[in-house]
Formats: C-alpha cells, sequence, structure tokens
C-alpha cells in the first residue's frame, strides 16, 4: 500500500523524492542514537533548509519554500517515513505551530525578525500556551503580562512546551487583560530576555529526539514590540491555526501507522514460525489487512479534510474528526506492529517498539481526544 | 557556456531486481535519474552559475531518450536548475549505447552546445560506453571520469582531473568536448569556472530540488522529438539473451586463528 494521498500530483512526488533523499541519508543512521540520547543535533536545522524542507508551505517572502498545506503534509510523512525518528521530525517542525500565529497576526517587522531566521534553520521556534495547571482550557490560562512602558513584565510558567530548552524565541500566550479568552495576548519571548528560564527538560513517554521543556518567567521583561498583533486578541491568532495543526498532526498519526504497517509486513514475510513464515499464517495476514484497512481510512479522511481546507472550507469540526481517526488508527496500528514482532516488539532495538511509544502522545498533544469530541459536539449541536 | 546532459532514466537502484523467465521485471520499478547523470547535472549547473550570487550564466540543456514516463526524470532535473529539456521518444528495449550515442550525436548537432557532459555510465546496465562512442561519432576531445573540472583559457579550454591508478591525471581539453563524470564531481570544491569565488564551498552531493523549482520545472520548455525527426534509424546491434542474479555467495567463516587463516586459505581456498 503506498503511502500517497488522494490530492498528491508529480511535484508532491518530486518533494517527496527530496524528503526521502534527505531523510535518508541524514535521518536514518542516527535515527536509534538520537532517540536514546533525547537529541538531535542543532545542525540538523540548516540542513533540513539547505534541503529545501524547512519552509515548506511558508511564504517565500520570509525565506519559505512556498506550496500549500498538501506539500506540508507530503514533505513531513517522506521525512518520518524514511527518517524512522518521529521525536525528530517533531522536534524540527515546532515551528508549525509557533511561526503561524506571527504569519497570520505580527508585523511585517515581527515577520521579518522571526520567521526568516527559523526558515534558514539558523534559529528555533516553539509555542508556549500550556501551563502546569492546565492546556485544555486555554481560556483559563494564568501567566499574566503587565505593561510598564515600552515592556511587558511576564510572570508564570509553560510546560510540555516541545524544542523549549532549546528555542531562541518562544511565541507566548500570556494574561493581558481580565478572565476568559478576551484577556489573552501572544508575546514572543527571546531566550537571552531576563528572567526567562527553562526550569527543566521532561523525561517522556515517547518522541524522545525531541526535547520537551517547562519555563518559567520570572519578572521578565519582553520589549512590547514583541506583542502580536493588537492586546488582547492573542486567543483567535492561537484558534486560527487549529485546523492546520490538527491535520498535521493526523498525517504524522498516518505516517506513523504506516510506518509500523511497513515494518510489520516485512517482519511477517520474513520470520518463520512453525515452518513457515508468519505471513503464511492467515491470521497474520487478516491482521496486516486490517491494519492497512485503517490506515487507508485515516489517511482518505485527512486528504479530505486537507483538500478542504485548502479550497477555504471552514473544517474545524472535520480537523477534529481526522485528528480522532488517525489517532485512534496510529494506535491501534502500532499495537498490532508490536503483536506481530513479538518479543522483538517489545524490545527497544525495533522501531515498532518506539512507534508505540510515540503514537500515544497524539490523544493528547494538540488538544486531546476530548477535547476534539467537545469541538464535535458543539458543532453537531447534539 | 552551453551545456548538454543527457541523462537516463532507471530503476531505483535501492530496490530489489526482480527476475521473470530470463528478463528484468520492470512492472513494478520505482524510476529515478542515474545517479552519475544527477552528478553530471549537478556539475553542469555548477560550471553555469555564481553560486555565491545564486544566479545563472549559461544554459543547461538535458536530453532523454525513452519512453513516456521519462518526461518525470527530466522534470527532476529541470527543478534542480536545468534551463529546458528535449525528450526523445523512444522504447529502452529497442536502445543500446550505439544508438543512443547516434542520437545523442544528432541532437548535438543541433543544439550545437560548448560542452556535453555525461554520467560515467548508467547504473542500470554498467556499460560505461555512451560518452566515449558520442566523442568518436562527433570526432571531439573526450575527458572520462571526471573527478574535478576547471574552465580554462577564458571558456575555450577544461582542465579535467581523473583519478587513475598512479594517482591524479590532469587533462585539457579545448571545447568543445565530451567528458564524462565520476562521484567525485560533486564534492565541495570540485567545479572551477571562474564565475562563482573559488573560496566557495557546495553541500557535498546533487543539490536539493526546491519547491519553487518543482514548481517552475513544469513550466521550464521540454521538446519532444523522435528518433526519425533526429534522422537517427537502426536497430540495436546488442541484443539481450537471458539476465540472470549472480549466484547466492556460501556463507563465511570465522577463524581462531592467523595460523587457521593461512592454513585454510593454501589449502581449501588455494589462494596461496
Ligand atoms: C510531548 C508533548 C508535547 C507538547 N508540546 C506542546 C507545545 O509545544 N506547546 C504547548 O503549548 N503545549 C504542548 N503540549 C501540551 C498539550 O497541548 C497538553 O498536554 C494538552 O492540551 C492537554 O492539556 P493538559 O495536559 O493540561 O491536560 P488537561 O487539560 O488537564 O486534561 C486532562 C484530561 O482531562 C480531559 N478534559 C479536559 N477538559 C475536558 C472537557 N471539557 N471535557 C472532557 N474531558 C476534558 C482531557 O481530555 C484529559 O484527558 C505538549 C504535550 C506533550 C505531552
Amino acid at each position: 500500500m503506498r503511502a500517497r494521498y488522494y490530492f498528491e500530483g508529480e511535484e508532491h512526488e518530486e518533494l517527496r523524492t527530496q524528503a526521502r533523499r534527505f531523510a535518508t541519508a541524514q535521518i536514518a543512521p542516527n535515527a536509534t542514537s538520537w532517540e536514546e540520547a533525547e537529541e538531535f543535533p542543532r545542525s540538523l536545522y540548516p540542513a533540513l533548509a539547505n534541503a529545501g524542507l524547512m519552509g515548506v508551505g511558508y511564504p517565500e517572502e520570509f525565506g519559505g519554500c512556498g506550496g500549500d498545506l498538501g506539500h506540508t503534509l507530503a514533505a513531513a510523512e517522506e521525512i518520518l517515513l524514511a527518517g524512522h525518528s518521529v521525536g525528530t521530525i517533531v522536534g524540527l517542525s515546532s515551528h508549525a505551530i509557533a511561526l503561524p500565529p506571527i504569519l497570520a497576526r505580527g508585523s511585517e517587522e515581527q515577520k521579518r525578525r522571526f520567521v526568516s531566521p527559523v526558515m534558514s534553520g539558523e534559529k528555533i521556534s516553539a509555542l508556549g500556551i500550556t501551563e502546569p495547571s492546565g492546556g485544555s482550557d486555554v481560556a483559563a490560562l494564568q501567566t499574566k503580562a503587565v505593561r510598564d512602558g515600552d515592556h511587558y513584565v511576564v510572570s508564570g510558567a509553560k510546560t510540555f512546551i516541545t524544542s523549549g530548552t532549546r528555542a531562541d524565541f518562544v511565541t507566548t500566550a500570556v494574561r493581558t487583560g481580565g478572565p476568559g479568552h478576551g484577556g489573552i495576548s501572544l508575546l514572543i519571548i527571546e531566550k537571552d530576555t531576563p528572567g526567562f528560564f527553562v526550569s527543566k527538560k521532561l523525561k517522556k513517554t515517547g518522541w524522545w529526539a525531541s526535547d520537551t521543556a517547562e519555563l518559567r518567567f520570572d519578572n521578565c521583561r519582553v520589549p512590547a514590540e514583541n506583542l502580536i498583533g493588537p492586546e488582547n486578541s492573542g486567543f483567535f491568532a492561537i484558534v486560527s491555526n487549529f485546523v492546520h495543526e490538527r491535520l498535521y498532526l493526523a498525517a504524522q498519526c498516518v505516517a506513523i501507522a504506516q510506518l509500523a504497517y511497513q515494518e510489520s509486513v516485512a517482519y511477517a514475510r520474513n520470520r518463520s514460525a512453525f515452518g513457515k513464515t508468519l505471513s503464511r499464517f492467515q491470521v497474520t495476514r487478516h491482521k496486516l489487512s486490517d491494519m492497512a484497512t485503517k490506515i487507508a481510512a485515516a489517511r482518505a479522511l485527512t486528504g479530505e479534510v486537507a483538500m478542504r481546507a485548502m479550497a477555504g472550507e471552514a473544517v474545524i469540526a472535520q480537523a477534529a474528526m481526522a485528528k480522532n481517526a488517525a489517532t485512534d488508527a496510529c494506535s491501534w496500528v502500532a499495537d498490532q506492529a508490536v503483536q506481530i514482532h513479538g518479543g522483538y516488539g517489545y524490545m527497544r532495538e525495533s522501531i515498532v517498539e518506539r512507534l508505540y511509544r510515540d503514537a500515544r502522545l497524539y490523544a493528547i498533544g494538540g488538544g486531546t481526544r476530548e477535547i476534539m469530541n467537545e469541538i464535535i459536539s458543539k458543532t453537531e449541536a447534539f | 557556456m552551453k551545456i548538454l546532459v543527457p541523462v537516463k532514466r532507471v530503476p531505483d537502484p535501492e530496490l530489489k531486481a526482480n527476475i521473470k523467465d530470463g528478463k528484468l521485471d520492470l512492472s513494478g520499478a520505482q524510476w529515478v535519474v542515474n545517479t552519475f547523470d544527477e552528478y553530471a547535472v549537478e556539475a553542469a549547473l555548477r560550471l553555469t552559475e555564481n553560486a555565491d550570487e545564486g544566479s545563472r550564466d549559461g544554459e543547461v540543456v538535458v536530453v532523454t531518450i525513452g519512453p513516456d514516463d521519462a518526461a518525470v526524470q527530466l522534470r527532476s532535473c529541470l527543478a534542480m536548475g536545468a534551463d529546458r529539456a528535449i525528450h526523445v521518444a523512444s522504447e529502452d528495449a529497442n536502445l543500446d549505447s550505439l544508438l543512443v550515442a547516434k542520437t545523442l550525436k544528432a541532437v548535438y548537432d543541433e543544439e550545437k552546445p560548448d560542452m556535453v557532459l555525461l554520467g560515467k555510465q548508467a547504473v542500470d546496465g554498467d556499460t560505461n560506453q555512451v560518452g566515449q562512442m558520442l566523442a568518436a561519432l562527433l570526432n571531439l576531445p573526450q575527458a572520462t571520469f571526471a573527478a574535478s573540472i576547471e574552465l580554462a583559457d577564458d571558456g575555450k579550454a577544461c582542465v579535467v582531473s581523473r583519478e587513475v591508478d598512479a594517482g591524479v591525471e590532469f587533462k585539457k581539453l579545448p571545447l568543445p568536448a565530451v567528458v564524462t563524470v565520476d562521484l567525485r564531481i560533486v564534492s565541495p570544491t570540485s567545479i572551477t569556472n571562474g564565475i562563482t569565488p573559488e573560496s566557495h564551498e557546495y553541500a557535498d552531493g546533487p543539490r536539493y530540488a526546491s519547491l519553487k523549482g518543482i514548481m517552475k520545472a513544469k513550466k521550464k520548455p521540454m521538446d519532444n522529438k523522435t528518433m526519425a525527426d533526429l534522422g537517427v534509424s537502426g536497430s540495436p546491434v546488442v541484443k539481450e539473451l537471458e539476465v540472470t542474479l549472480p549466484e547466492a555467495r556460501a556463507a563465511g567463516q570465522i577463524v581462531e586463528s592467523v595460523e587457521e587463516l593461512v592454513k585454510k586459505l593454501s589449502e581449501e581456498a588455494k589462494a596461496l
């Protein structure tokens, strides 16, 4: 079963060729060691940019490569399939959540200062929304920013921030106004700002090669020019990227499932038990068939919603459905992949063991499974 | 400077070859640009640009002789940065090295490039003949297995280095000439064109096609021709009789000591 979305054409194929070449040469040989070391080298960012893969889906004006969501999903899938390291790709792509609010609501000056150097791989960006006290209820966030002359004085904490320990700046959600979503603003907080601390690099179930941090702001003085858009308009800037973010995560799930499936097919054809290969047992073949079917369904929904989003339709609930469908397919397929691999599937030396752990994140990050269902419920008005 | 780069599509060399009834089964093949031809495209692009300023200074024309689908590989080369393409229609089975060389001669006569830059061989048939035959047909100077190319005498000549058993051999060729390239040609400082500052270091290997390049490639000119258009006819003189896989290698052995190794080499392998 080929890993292709229905919307893909020859230019996606060519893009996948480039992505595969990059990931095969630069990521795959190091996948296991980077995952075990819980870090990949910083030099991979400029290398990715040099291969023309960092800025896929971002405007050329600010150093991006042009293209649309479809190009982004195809390239990301191929890097994952050929690179074998989910942690590396999610670390490399924290800009997919950090930059869109700047591109959507930031000033030209902010785009030049913050978007361009990320596109060239020189700077690392992160998005800071979730707090130790809660992530799902974004409107209740507590990190405070008080205006003081030309600065905002920020105090509070963020947690589970992808690329947080290495980020040169964090697109940070803060409370500048009253309670609720109407009091939230987005501030770009740079690493060297006095009062900005990385308090912890967190240990995780999966996504090992990606660093995840707890950040602390202790009377951190942030220049007011780093405010994105008008004060108290941050919530809408955050929400405006939700469709793309969720489709991007859904596509990661599809890619992880596809990789787990491919590994399983190869293993089943090679491994023998009771005098024949595993693939000669009907039970195994049916298991693989079910895996293929679930992946095809998740891919079809993700692809359809992506096409609708590209055509300009409002697809908030559909994107939530795609994320949940892909999340479920991915977790199930990864679990079956471990089963087909037997004891080896439980060993850290196998790729599927890692994918099984990586898969667990997707029902939590980028909006939990339950929050997706809340969105669907509201839209369907049950 | 105008450079003609012939390219061939080959089945992805990373994938396993399937053989059915004494023939290669290519029904499930994934096609890619022959590795050495990709290097030739990269070298041609380096020869015709100012890499520091990112500007073009010359023309690179890629040509392939192959079936309709081979347009995909031509577009890959255009996406890397080649300026235009020529697609001469033919089925692979109707070709051999000499026919390809004759067709390329006809293209050369129409295009009159300053240089023909080819891969040293295609990684499917590994014949390593087309460049040499083409030079002979054109009666042009040739240098094969180029590891580096330097333009000289105001672009009227080039100096090619080749890695040979005894060391590195340098050849100076008046242009036009036929040059075939080896893998070193894509190392960071293998090309000197008098335009890109000599201090410039390329990333190792052929460049990646950017998404912008990929989109632009669709709008670049591609001429479609037949061999008849070019006045080339004839059938292959080389006939493929049968394709077989090399015999599976016997398992290796681990020996305990040098003495045992020497004994085995002399008594069993009869190699000493
Ligand atoms: C590896 C990783 C990387 C991450 N990267 C980032 C990042 O880069 N930036 C960032 O800002 N955040 C990031 N997050 C945080 C992530 O977005 C949050 O974990 C997520 O939004 C859930 O928030 P929470 O953990 O506070 O859980 P809570 O909001 O406390 O939820 C706990 C449970 O209650 C359920 N629940 C909550 N509200 C409802 C409701 N209304 N109805 C029903 N059930 C409900 C949830 O679904 C969940 O099961 C990351 C998380 C992880 C694990």
